[in-house]
């Protein structure tokens, strides 16, 4: 990947560290951020350089850090708890796997930090089981942090103490939503709940709680070791720091980068990315998973930061980029992560529970042909109405999808409906395969491929597909050595 | 949940419940007994219970139930909220393919078809006769950059094509 216009923060340690060994952490200015807080500063003073620095949280909603830090600090309670949203859901990011497997003790640091500042003891880390290499490694930085006197009873001497433990996932999207991850960590369904009161105030067994993401705690030892003013310098006016992203996809260069805040599209698709392979033309991208929207080709110019991927209807999220070219149709895409929300909705609120399902059978309709004018207007809608009334951030940001891509590739929707066309060539119900005469040399071969014995034709002659009763498999396309079959 | 069709039918192979190894019960009821407190433990327990026992039948949350002083229906409530327990047993080698959006815009769908063909058409979420394998779709394991991404037990095939299936399958018997 290239480093040009990268700045690492989050990343900083990983792939440079050994994270099964915490001298190399220490070696690298690790635990000094954390050291400095107890000798140093006071709880309030910590909580003034974390709003100083602008640090916004990197888990989906962008909430200023310091500001949740002085919420919990503010209530009064015998225990209070520090939690790290290691849950990672939205499928296409993988930055919250690659910080925890390649620099676990910094997410430790910052959690240790984090009960510093608000008054808590107790910390615990909420992972996917699916990261088997990520738990093993977070289990060893405990141990080692807690034999060498940084985690435990009185750490650094002090009479800070801080206990961490992990709890794990169960596969469950809608568990990255913080007031369903405390439900989750009590042992119970993950469902939601309203806020308020929000987990600051009663969350984790009612108990004050923050929940920060992985990448939010990462950037912390190391906001506080070089200052506030060092950090809030890199982004732009609302958004202050790095992000990191991961752009896969359609794209060449495929994996983690970490930009700073206010970066363009294009820089990160084209100079950073190196673009989009086999010259094919660049369509959207897809920013904050299933909750986000997709930006264009028309949006190349926008600037990443929390307010300008709002503006185009998508939104920061976790970070995934996910890289489509021409041959991606939007509508498919739309219906895809309606499906993902669909299964993925817990079925608490009406809207989220039967609007997902209402959204994704108008848009099946559409990928079909079977569409109408009508169902257009009511995706807009219904896409309005559960925006305003789901219960949580799953419910409230799952028609983005369709609201983005309506934005630029109306028409696209439009071909489906009254085309009936695919213009990417990828609803196979819209699709036809026809046999170009003039290319055919009659050579049987795609006769003998097709399952459903539906071309017929002489040996020597053109041959003819039969529409009525071709199952659109591709498999004659495949064979054709003469380029005679096409797709339209 | 993922909900499969011969799991309604009743006709996926579940092992005689007489079979469910008495020691495995054991090694549970230990495993309830050295918690600091069962308050807030039910889904470690399900998840030790589930990798003891490799599913979790109705016997088994009953069993959890009972040690766990919850009713079962609080257990099962839990149980099928969350797609990583499964009331059914897995294939002696169960395929896991990525469904997250990476794979699927590098043409997973293709690869779960081509899977299914081979495998004689069993629907995702079932088991084949002979209980070797099982197909499960998963959201995103992490390796995008490899999408897409098939599991077989804790092996990695990584960018695989419809194509390459019947190689892969072949690995297996
Ligand atoms: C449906 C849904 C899924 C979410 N998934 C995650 C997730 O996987 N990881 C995460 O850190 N935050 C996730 N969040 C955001 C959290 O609710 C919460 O805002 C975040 O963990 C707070 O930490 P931060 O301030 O450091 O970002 C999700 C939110 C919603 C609504
Ligand atoms: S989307 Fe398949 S591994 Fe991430």
């Amino acid at each position: 990947m290239s480093e040009k216009k990268q700045i690492r923060i989050a990343t900083r340690n990983s792939g440079f560290i050994d994270p099964e060994n915490i001298d190399s952490y220490i070696a690298a200015g690790g635990y000094l951020a954390l050291a400095k807080c107890i000798e140093e500063m006071t709880p309030a003073q910590v909580i003034d350089e974390m709003k100083a620095s602008g640090l916004r949280g990197r888990g989906g909603a962008g909430f200023p850090t310091g500001v949740k830090w002085g919420f919990a600090a503010g209530y009064k309670s015998d225990t209070k708890y520090v939690v790290c949203n290691a849950d990672e859901g939205d499928p296409g990011a993988f930055m919250d796997r690659a910080i925890l497997e390649g620099d676990p003790h910094s997410v430790l640091e910052a959690m240790a930090i984090g009960g510093y500042a608000i008054g808590g003891n107790k910390g615990t880390i909420y992972i996917r089981a699916e990261y088997p290499l990520a738990i093993k490694r977070l289990k060893i930085a405990i141990e080692q942090a807690e034999e060498k006197g940084m985690l435990g009873k009185n750490i650094f001497g002090s009479d800070f103490s801080f206990d961490l433990d992990i709890k794990y996932g169960a596969g469950a999207f809608v568990c990255g939503e913080e007031t369903a991850l405390i439900n989750s960590m009590e042992g119970d369904r993950g469902e939601p709940y309203t806020k308020p009161p929000f987990p600051a105030e009663a969350g984790y067994w009612d108990k004050p709680t923050i929940v920060n993401n992985v990448e939010t705690l990462a950037a912390i030892p190391a906001i506080l070791t070089k200052g506030a003013s060092w950090f809030n310098q890199i982004g732009t006016e609302t958004s202050k720091g790095t992000k990191v992203f991961c752009i896969v996809g359609k794209i060449n260069n495929v994996g983690l980068i970490e930009v700073p805040m206010g970066i363009t599209l294009k820089e990160v698709i084209f100079d950073v990315g190196g673009g989009v392979p086999n010259g094919k033309e660049f369509k959207a991208v897809q920013t904050g998973g299933p909750s986000g929207g997709a930006l264009t080709f028309k949006d190349l110019d926008v600037k990443i930061d929390y307010e300008g991927l709002a503006a185009c209807q998508s939104m920061m999220g976790s970070g995934g980029m996910i890289v489509m070219d021409e041959d991606d149709c939007m509508v498919a895409v739309s219906k895809f992560f309606l499906d993902f929300t669909m299964e993925e909705t817990c079925g608490k609120c009406t809207p989220c529970r039967i609007g997902s399902k209402r959204i994704y059978e108008t848009l099946d309709r559409i990928t079909m042909g079977q569409g109408t004018m009508d169902d257009i207007e009511n995706l807009k809608l219904m896409s309005t109405v559960i925006k305003d009334t789901a219960l949580c951030g799953l419910g409230q940001t799952m028609p983005n999808p369709v609201l983005s891509t309506m934005r630029v590739f109306e028409d696209e929707y439009r071909a489906h409906v009254i085309d009936k066309k695919c213009p990417a060539g990828v609803c196979t119900s819209l699709l036809e395969f026809v046999v170009v005469d003039e290319k055919c040399v009659g050579c049987t071969l795609c006769a003998k491929v097709c399952p459903v014995d539906c071309i017929s034709g002489k040996v020597k002659e053109v041959h003819v597909i039969d529409q009525a009763a071709c199952i659109k498999c591709g498999a004659c396309l495949e064979k054709c050595k003469f380029d005679a079959i096409i797709k339209r | 949940m993922q909900t499969s069709t011969c799991q309604n039918s009743g006709d996926c192979k579940i092992p005689d419940r007489a079979t469910l190894p008495r020691d495995l019960y054991r090694k549970l009821a230990d495993f309830v007994a050295a918690l600091p407190q069962k308050e807030g433990h039910m889904v470690t327990v399900l998840h030790k219970a589930q990798s003891l026992f490799g599913y979790l039948p109705r016997e088994v949350q009953e069993f959890v139930a009972q040690q766990m002083g919850e009713p079962l229906a609080k257990v099962y409530g839990v149980v099928s909220f969350y797609t990583f327990f499964t009331m059914v047993p897995k294939g002696k080698y169960p395929i896991s393919i990525c469904m997250g959006t990476a794979c699927f815009v590098l043409g997973a769908e293709n690869v779960v078809e081509s899977f299914q063909k081979v495998l004689g058409n069993i629907e995702v979420g079932e088991v084949t006769h002979d209980g070797k394998f099982s197909i499960d779709c998963l959201r995103c394991v992490g390796a995008c950059a490899l999408a897409p991404v098939v599991m077989i037990g804790e092996k990695v095939y990584a960018k695989v094509t419809p194509d390459m299936v019947k190689g892969i399958i072949s690995d297996f018997s």
